[in-house]
């Protein structure tokens, strides 16, 4: 499959990236290209400009300031996965990175590229709404809560760049999906952190975006046992996604044990979970 | 509009006026005419084209040429030295880790960049590092005995990519 025609940008910096996007006629930044190449081989995706922000050092650094950690958006999932500063302050991030898709997409995706595409199956948008995480673009910083919008719909608006997502360090925290056997994505993936001031649950592959359940969270902060989560039902949850793969009833079934596996991690997180 | 695209192939510099939306396994197997690196599904889906760009093993059919504007790419042709086989393609050879082959060149580089994290794998973890490579063939049993015995080789021989 070939890929149609357009102008091939490649930005220097922030300002270079914005000011393209600007420009063209209907422009689109490339990160690593996983998702964004096979679109344009599919044809899915038609634009007169491609910006790569590949030669932009600044989108490059992961940084620890306070009781945050600032990752940039063109840091691979292969190098959160790796870099001793995100094992040791939130090895819950790193962890869930080290299960995305495969060896190769590790090594060229990127979280800004998965965070800006927000699939509602990805994981990394379960980090970023249960790390409590501040999305920090070109020109302002956006609240997790607010930033996952619908179905591949985020807050960012037109030409809007991604720079960096600034996570909170929590005290503890862990990731379980249950993983697509054929594409690696989560059919339901949840991710659990404890902070000082309580428990957040958020869950992604279940419905059109990632969620909290609020449910789970008042669940764990009055027992925190894997036991308090078991029983919980789904009722008041809408929109549940419904696929060949797993329908409704599975994945309102998958989402308090995904939560108990996420729990059961995080009080172990040297043992495998089942 | 061509663009003009420069990298290191193989320890090669080598520089193209290509179309900006050509993906790095057309460079590499058109313009080059390295044909080792082979197109399985063109989706992400069967890592039949993996290279090495700057050490990392990603799927060439994924990103454009443009992409790895400076990198330094390392594909099939270049494992081996010379007519001499690399020690990870002769133990491919001695555990009949292949059958049609088509899958093998990105076994290979994919075997490399497992055996490059760790040089003494599990074979879980050689299964699990395989995750993005399908082959039709085998059953996968002898591909992950030949990174087994491949590793090995190179613990002991010094092969080194
Ligand atoms: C075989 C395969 C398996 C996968 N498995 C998983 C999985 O298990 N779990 C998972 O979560 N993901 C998975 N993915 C997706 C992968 O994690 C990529 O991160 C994701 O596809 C985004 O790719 P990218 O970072 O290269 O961004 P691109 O494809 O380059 O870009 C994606 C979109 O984001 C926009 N964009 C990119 N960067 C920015 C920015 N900084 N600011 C604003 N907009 C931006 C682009 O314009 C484009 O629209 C898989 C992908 C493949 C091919
Ligand atoms: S041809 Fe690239 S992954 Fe199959
Ligand atoms: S040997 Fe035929 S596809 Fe692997």
């Amino acid at each position: 499959m070939y890929v149609h025609d357009f102008i091939y940008h490649r930005a220097g910096s922030v300002e270079e990236a914005v000011r393209l996007m600007g420009e063209a006629e209907e422009g689109r930044y490339l990160a690593g290209g996983q998702t964004l190449v096979q679109t344009m081989k599919q044809k899915l995706a038609m634009s007169s400009d491609v910006i790569d922000l590949g030669g932009i050092a600044e989108l490059r650094k992961i940084s620890a300031q306070g009781d945050t950690v600032q990752i940039g958006s063109m840091i691979r999932h292969a190098e959160v996965a790796q870099t001793p500063l995100v094992l040791e302050r939130i090895p819950g991030l790193a962890g869930l990175a080290a299960g995305i898709g495969d060896r190769q997409v590790r090594n060229m995706g990127t979280l800004g590229g998965s965070v800006a595409n927000s699939d509602p199956a990805a994981d990394y948008p379960a980090a970023v709404l249960g790390l409590d995480a501040v999305v920090v673009t070109d020109s302002r910083e956006i609240e997790a809560g607010d930033f996952f919008v619908d179905l591949y719909e985020t807050a960012l608006e037109e030409g809007e760049l991604i720079v960096a997502i600034r996570f909170r360090v929590p005290m503890r925290s862990a990731y379980y999906k249950f993983r697509h056997p054929a594409s690696s994505f989560a059919m339901v993936g949840a991710f659990v952190a404890q902070f000082p001031d309580g428990f957040r649950v958020a869950v992604t592959g279940a419905r059109p975006t990632v969620f909290r359940w609020q449910a789970a969270e008042a669940a764990l902060q009055a027992v925190a046992s894997p036991e308090a989560v078991a029983q919980l039902d789904t009722d008041g949850i809408e929109d549940i996604l419904s696929d060949m793969h797993c329908d409704e009833t599975y994945r309102r079934r998958l989402m308090p044990v995904a939560v108990r596996r996420a729990l059961d991690a995080m009080n172990a997180p040297d043992k495998e979970t089942d | 509009m061509s663009i003009d695209v420069k990298m290191i192939v193989n320890g090669k510099p080598v520089r193209r006026s290509v179309e900006p939306g050509t993906l790095l396994v057309h460079f590499i197997r058109n313009e080059l005419g390295l044909t080792g690196t082979h197109v399985g599904c063109d989706t992400a889906q069967c890592g039949a084209c993996s290279v090495s760009v700057d050490g990392r093993v990603i799927k060439s059919c994924s990103i454009l040429a443009a992409q790895v504007q400076d990198c330094s790419v390392l594909t099939i042709e270049g494992v081996a030295g010379g007519e001499e086989l690399h020690l990870l393609q002769t133990a491919f050879l001695q555990c009949h880790g292949l059958q049609c082959g088509y899958c093998t060149p990105g076994m290979i580089m994919t075997a490399l960049d497992i055996i490059g994290e760790n040089s003494n794998p599990s074979r879980e973890e050689i299964a699990e590092g395989l995750d993005g490579n399908l082959c039709r063939c085998t059953g996968y049993h002898n591909i992950v005995d030949a990174i087994e015995l491949g590793a090995r080789m190179m613990r002991q021989g010094g092969g080194s990519v």
